[in-house]
């Protein structure tokens, strides 16, 4: 069992002083060696490099991570569980547990389940479900039209009371501009932020592959940048209008980028996000017609991959989401243009941020703010900080670690992963959920644990 | 540059060198003269299976591939679907592995979607003819449209080849943008602006002989060579042109508008023609009209193809 994991109802408490980390915490810009003392599941002590002393009453394990990086859990605020309705191609116990390999703590999960997320019954039900067979926490996305229909606003405030975190039609947009500029009024009751998937669906429509050159050239239909655009710039002036948190999800082209700059620039409280797959890959990955490489928003072409890379170190984009969303053969392994959009995320979405930090564009502080911090905060949620005296939410990350991504191994249920055959560095040893040890890797640095901590069942 | 085929599979003119469409064009002029026999077969493909998967109704490709396989005696079976097997629980490519535990030498693929060869020569040892795909290529239409201009002007370097119409959906301009351009021709593409992405064409064709054009009176008299392309008709309902009478008006060949043409233009079309549309009845039956020489040229390349690909195994 090298690597495991398991719910958090099964998960051991955790005692263990993790000796000789890279502790990297955005929420107190602090990067430096230290050894992290967890004790029953708490955050006991920030020490010195080897300042630990054992005392003689409590003897815990004391682990050697030669300088891995201990982070504040990571955040992933956008995924596709898939449950209730789509079981076949992932659910609430295998997405969270593929979260936690991939580092991740908390996912929000978004509405377009079979039946959406349009209530507070199946907000209740992805609650419970999660409490009972999740290993990660999972905050539930609200839809913010009935059925996901664009026509008539959910009961917010049930969903808000049902546990729900932000509102979004992700999957499809808004189309009705009167009804986006409801939403986000009506939103600002709550202060929860609306997610907007931004296509306009006249300029996207029978799209498969970015406008352009490749699409031109492979004869597949465009869907263009500017059905992004026109929405992200509609978006913008509608939360100028209401005063309402708007957050972009995946942000994929250079205007949309420059779009968001300039409304931040103004001012305007508007947050976005980008998946990996927007800032590692391009159109050109279309050429053998692979629907494994289909995904909405298109992947774009290297000018747009700069400039989110771009908008990731500069700031104008806040968080780094993976939009993981599951897909069988049955959806995938057929004609490029009946194949279904999308793309699995959570378990190499770490690694391929890190390739930003080896290239200098981001520092690890900067790129654990995207990946736990930021999201975080946007969400409005605990999390993204270590804390003395709080229950631990961490990831312990070898930051070196050269492995080759096999799909098979993942833990989703899905295979519908882009970077299969890729090697990539950086990878979770160990994450850990309100003070749980719900993922480990004993073949890494946590050998010496492997012994000690096992999940119950 | 590889002067002979020796690639598994034909999908597409792009990927070719000159040399290797020359040799396909050259075989294909030794294979004529079977077609002008009384008895229009050789052995030469006896014992080989090819099988014709149709995802597209077809009429004259297929009935071609179909001609020119018999002709050279290989046994040859057609399926013909529009409907994907999806229906049935299994995807398209689990009918490949299908059809290829029956072990034949020879797909013929055509398919309304782009890329579909493709990703089926990708997963089966047999090798794949394109024999249309989407709005990607058509090769077997570039070669024997090359074919006809090289009977009609002896060589195609440096002729002024003009295409027509919907270029952006159209598998027959691709594959013949490529086909000519390796050949040493210039081409010009005119057509509608929806229809003719202007600025991603050119940036597509960087660097070749390749112009794009939205003026069609001013590019004929330079023309050696026009392609007119078949205009579906239901792009109208997605506002891509207002009406087929406007269409015409603007881009429609008649024999008014070749009167400045160069006196030896010929005209091509790769069939089905909308007359009166595209093009008019009186340079479709006129004397620049090489119309009915392409589809005769188009059993004799394709046999050419058959052969090349069938007998790849036996070499080995
Ligand atoms: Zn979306
Ligand atoms: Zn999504």
């Amino acid at each position: 069992m090298p690597r495991w994991a398991c719910s958090i109802k099964e998960a051991p408490k955790v005692s263990v002083v993790f000796q000789n980390v890279r502790l990297i915490d955005p929420s107190t810009n602090r990067d430096e060696e230290a050894d992290v003392v967890i004790t029953n599941g708490l955050i006991g002590d920030i020490l010195r490099p080897m300042g630990y002393r054992p005392s003689s009453e409590k003897a815990i394990p004391v682990l050697s991570c030669n300088g891995s990086w201990f982070v504040p859990g990571l955040v992933d605020m956008h995924v596709h569980l898939r449950e209730p309705g789509e079981e076949y191609k992932e659910t609430i116990a295998s997405g969270t547990r593929a979260a936690v390999a991939g580092g991740f703590v908390a996912v929000a999960c978004m509405p377009n389940t079979k039946p959406p997320n349009d209530s507070y019954t199946v907000t209740r039900f992805i609650v419970d479900k999660a409490a009972r067979e999740g290993a990660s926490i999972v905050y539930p996305v609200g839809a913010i039209t009935k059925g996901l229909l664009g026509e008539e606003l959910t009961e917010m405030g049930s969903l808000v009371e049902a546990g729900v975190v932000a509102f979004s039609d992700d999957g499809r947009p808004v189309m009705n501009a009167q009804v986006m500029r409801r939403a986000m009024e009506y939103s600002l009751i709550f202060s929860v932020p609306i997610i907007s998937h931004c296509e306009d669906l006249q300029l996207s429509a029978g799209g498969v592959a970015n406008e352009g050159m490749i699409s031109l050239k492979l004869g597949l239909r465009g869907l263009p940048s500017i059905a992004e655009e026109v929405m992200v710039a509609r978006d913008i002036m509608i939360a100028k209008w209401t005063g309402a948190r708007l957050h972009i999800a995946h942000v994929s082209t250079k205007y949309s980028v420059e779009l968001i700059r300039r409304a931040k620039r103004e001012g305007l409280p508007i947050t976005a996000e980008t998946a990996p797959h927007y800032f590692t890959l391009t159109e050109e990955a279309l050429q053998g017609y692979d629907a494994v490489y289909k995904v909405n928003p298109p992947l774009r072409t290297l000018e747009d991959v700069e400039a989110v890379v771009e908008g990731l170190s500069d700031g104008t984009i806040d968080a780094i989401a993976t939009d993981h969303a599951p897909h069988s053969v049955l959806e995938k392994d057929v004609e490029f243009d009946n194949a279904a959009f999308g793309m699995i995320g959570l378990e190499t979405a770490l690694p391929l941020s890190l390739e930003l930090v080896r290239k200098g564009i981001l520092s690890p502080l900067r790129a654990i703010a995207l990946l736990s911090t930021n999201p975080a905060r946007i969400l409005g949620i605990s999390l993204g900080s270590i804390e003395i005296g709080k229950p631990a939410f961490a990831t312990l990350i070898d930051p070196n670690h050269e492995w080759v991504v096999n799909p098979d191994e993942f833990f989703s249920i899905s295979r519908n992963c882009p970077f299969k055959g890729w090697s990539l560095r950086g990878r979770v040893q160990m994450t850990i959920v309100d003070g749980s040890l719900v993922f480990m890797d004993t073949d890494g640095i946590c050998a010496p644990l492997g012994n000690i901590y096992a999940p119950r069942s | 540059m590889e002067t002979h085929y020796r690639k598994k599979d034909l999908l597409g003119i792009e990927e070719l060198s000159r040399g290797e469409i020359e040799h396909i064009l050259e075989i294909a002029k030794s294979f004529r003269e079977v077609n002008e026999r009384a008895i229009k077969k050789v052995p030469t493909l006896r014992g080989k299976t090819i099988v014709s998967l149709f995802y597209e109704p077809s009429t004259r490709t297929k009935m071609s591939f179909e001609i020119a396989a018999k002709r050279l005696s290989a046994d040859t079976y057609s399926i013909s679907t529009t409907t994907s097997s999806m229906v049935k629980g299994e995807t398209f490519l689990d009918t490949i592995k299908n059809l290829e535990a029956m072990k034949p030498d020879v797909f013929i693929i055509r398919h309304s979607q782009s890329g579909i060869p493709h990703r089926i020569a990708s997963i089966t040892p047999v090798s794949v003819i394109n024999a249309g795909d989407g709005q990607h290529e058509h090769p077997s239409q570039a070669l024997l449209d090359l074919l006809t201009v090289l009977d009609h002007r002896g060589s195609v370097e440096g002729l002024e080849l003009l295409i027509v119409g919907d270029v952006l959906h159209s598998r027959v301009a691709r594959s013949n943008i490529w086909a000519f351009t390796k050949m040493g021709a210039k081409v010009t593409l005119c057509g509608p602006p929806t229809l003719l992405p202007l600025n991603t064409l050119e940036k597509l064709f960087y660097g070749t002989q390749v112009k794009v054009t939205y003026d069609l009176d001013g590019a004929i008299p330079e023309a050696d060579v026009l392609m007119v392309l078949r205009l579906q008709l239901e792009r109208q309902k997605l506002s891509f042109f207002p009406s087929l009478r406007e269409y015409s008006l603007l881009y429609g060949i008649n024999s008014r508008r070749l009167q400045r043409a160069k006196k030896d233009l010929i005209v091509m079309h790769p069939g089905p023609i909308n007359r009166g549309v595209e093009l008019s009845s009186d340079v479709i039956d006129g004397a620049r009209s090489v119309i009915l020489d392409q589809v005769t040229n188009g059993v004799s390349v394709r046999m050419a193809i058959l052969y090349i690909l069938a007998q790849r195994g036996s070499e080995l």
